[in-house]
């Protein structure tokens, strides 16, 4: 069993609005192993941002954590004074955000930017700092770093500044990486460079990553394990090949089902908007937009039912007597894949 | 495809910006038709040329040089308001950004009403707001929603709002430009499975702007690649993604994410080297491989096209 280097447990943060209290996190648990990478899927508003600005301590003024704990080398860091935040922040934990265009500081020179981990948390000199980031700058192939390490951020493209702020990430070796949707605002070729890029500098810095993203194909492409999350919670957790192949959650199933596949000639939508936060469902938040949705399902929240050792549902579909229900043809052509994976296996 | 009738012909477009003695061709001499009920799909990266492409076409910008025809007749040289205004209303838009496309004062009946108003399409108080309620069914919202402003609204209900402004004058043809780029994975498909549906109803012609190679696709009858400006290869939409052609587009397909993790345990990515085709210096144009599936290159370098799609067979 891989070490837990990251332990969330009941994770609930609210935050003030005029309109009254939005409960984005509501009781989320999860854990993150040493050297994995960890993928929490959802929409916009499912509350995965949150989840992971937590972990960094950025959350935003208006929001309150009400309760639970995230544990990390046995400190619950959500117990943490703010100067004890910045002794961890880019330095055992470090961010990336999506926006590489707003994440540099413009008036700075980016070897200053990506020195700076290294002068503020391992007492590095000036000049020890700039060799490093320039070091850097190279391992995260950014042609002519000698020369490009005096430019300013606007003199790169977003592609480079996304590589650069992952130089700056890396640059203390953090022990867990939180990626934001690092390549949302990059073109596909760009993406995959740095997807690649990201891949190799985790096995080289040997951290754990923490991966967010709406997209399902870099989900495929990144993750060992992946989290479904939607409205706040989680619906379904477990391996790559549990999720992509052996989904349980009738949300699973319709994000699966909602791209278009090279066997696909039907996309099937999930209709309707995902739940208002503000008045949270008291059930499965998913039910009203979910055909497979039973009278239960509005009224009791599922417990997560064990799928397998390594796979977690939240959803009364599982529960035992629940009636079978037919998923969706994809998703029916995923399962038969997965029992000849399995029994490749044994 | 023969017998299909042209609704747009795009010739040897050119749009050039000139930004003090800097000129960026953002359009660089892209030809293609368009046929009447399909999906033409034309996908590149960010500064390739695909929206101005498409905003040219709509003569949001003067082109440069070339010629846009649409049912036979050049728009730039519309004789008169009548055959303008005409024009106008059969060839609209979609945008992007569903929060920036609509104007935040003004009510949904306002916004989808507009161009109603403008084109004296109706008569009344009453009918107009008949036809914007019918509007509103017509793309999956409720008719009261009318009398709202666009920040009551989710952003794949704003979109739905651009579609229904874009059907209020009975188009023949419609530019989406990235029309789902800002949506979430749930929600692109119900507006992608919108304008599919709409289009089998009121027999519309797309060209469907986007950078996302799978969901183009999907929609898309024929497909045009394009990179800084120039369009490198065209062709039915099945052929283009399967038997690609040219490097650039086999790089592009090659980097595309799959869900789909065995896939992408598998995946090569193929880069693509953007100078090799400039500093040769090599005349290159529009050359016909298969039959409905061109490709741009120059003379010399049809035989080896001509090999890369006997590959495929």
């Amino acid at each position: 069993m891989a070490e837990r280097i990251l332990d969330v447990k009941n994770l609930k943060i609210d935050f003030h609005t005029y309109a009254g209290e939005v409960r984005a996190i509501r009781n989320v648990s999860f854990h993150l192993n040493e050297g994995e990478t960890l993928a929490i899927v959802g929409e916009s508003g499912s509350g995965k941002s949150v989840t992971t600005r937590s972990i960094i301590g950025l959350l935003a003024r208006n929001a309150q954590i009400m309760g639970g704990e995230i544990n990390f080398h046995g400190k619950n860091l959500l117990d943490l004074s703010e100067k004890e935040w910045q002794k961890i922040r880019g330095n055992e934990i470090a961010m990336i955000f999506q926006d590489p265009m707003t994440s540099l500081d413009p008036t700075m020179k980016i070897g200053q930017q990506i020195a700076e981990p290294l002068i503020k948390h391992k007492g590095a000199s000036k000049k020890e700092a700039w060799a490093k980031a320039l070091e850097m700058m190279k391992a995260v192939g950014i042609p002519n770093a000698e020369e490009r390490i005096n430019e300013y951020p606007h003199q790169f493209s977003g592609g480079m500044r996304q590589r650069i702020v992952i130089a700056i990430a890396l640059i203390c070796e953090p022990e867990i990486l939180l990626a934001d949707e690092p390549t949302t605002a990059l073109d596909v070729t760009v993406q995959a460079e740095i997807l690649d890029l990201m891949k190799d500098l985790q096995k080289r810095v040997k951290t754990s990553i923490i991966f967010i993203t709406h997209d399902l194909g870099v989900v495929a492409g990144m993750a060992d394990r992946v989290a479904v999350m939607y409205a706040g919670e989680f619906m379904e957790y477990g391996t790559v090949d549990d999720i992509f192949y052996n989904p349980q959650h009738p949300y699973t199933w319709g994000l699966i089902n909602s791209m278009p596949t090279l066997e696909s000639d039907t996309l099937e939508s999930i209709p309707g908007t995902p739940p208002d936060l503000l008045d949270p469902p008291k059930g499965d938040p998913f039910a009203p937009r979910s055909k497979y949705a039973m009278k239960i399902d509005v009224e009791r929240k599922p417990p997560f039912f064990k799928v397998s050792d390594t796979h977690y549902a939240a959803t009364w579909l599982l529960a035992p007597g629940a009636p079978k229900v037919e998923p969706p043809k994809e998703i029916q052509r995923r399962w038969k894949k997965f029992k000849l994976m399995q029994e490749e296996h044994s | 495809m023969a017998e299909k009738k042209k609704i747009l012909e795009v010739k040897h477009l050119k749009q050039y910006f000139k930004n003090g003695r800097v000129t960026t061709k953002a359009v660089d001499d892209v030809s293609f038709d368009i046929y009447e009920g399909e999906t033409f799909g034309l996908v590149g990266e960010s500064g390739s040329g695909k929206t101005t492409t498409g905003r040219s076409i709509l003569q949001l910008y003067k082109p440069t040089s070339g010629e846009v025809i649409f049912e036979g007749k050049n728009v730039e040289k519309l004789k008169g308001r009548e055959e303008q205004l005409q024009f106008r209303r059969d060839a609209q838009m979609i945008f992007q950004d569903p929060y920036a496309s609509l104007n935040p004062r003004m009510t949904v009946e306002d916004i989808i009403a507009e161009g109603l108003d403008i084109h004296h399409l109706v008569k009344s108080k009453e009918e107009r707001r008949a036809r914007v309620e019918e509007l509103l069914e017509t793309v999956g919202l409720n008719k009261n929603h009318a009398s709202r402003f666009p920040h009551e609204f989710s952003g794949g209900q704003r979109q739905r709002i651009g579609i229904a402004r874009a059907l209020a004058v009975k188009p023949k043809f419609i530019v989406a430009d990235e029309p789902i780029s800002a949506l979430d994975v749930s929600i692109q498909a119900q507006v992608v499975n919108l304008m599919i549906e709409l289009q089998k109803k009121q027999g519309l012609t797309y060209l469907f702007i986007a950078h996302d190679l799978s969901m183009v696709k999907f929609i898309s009858d024929r497909i045009g690649v394009m990179h800084f400006g120039k369009l490198l290869e065209v062709g039915p939409a099945d052929a283009v993604y399967d038997r690609p052609l040219h490097d650039y587009t086999k790089s592009l397909i090659s980097a595309v994410p799959v869900p789909d993790p065995e896939v992408e345990r598998k995946r090569q990515r193929i880069a693509y080297d953007a100078d090799k085709e400039e500093r040769d210096g090599k005349e290159r144009t529009m050359h016909e491989i298969r039959p409905g599936h061109f490709v741009r290159c120059s003379d010399d370098e049809v035989a080896h096209y001509q090999e890369v799609a006997a590959s495929y067979e």
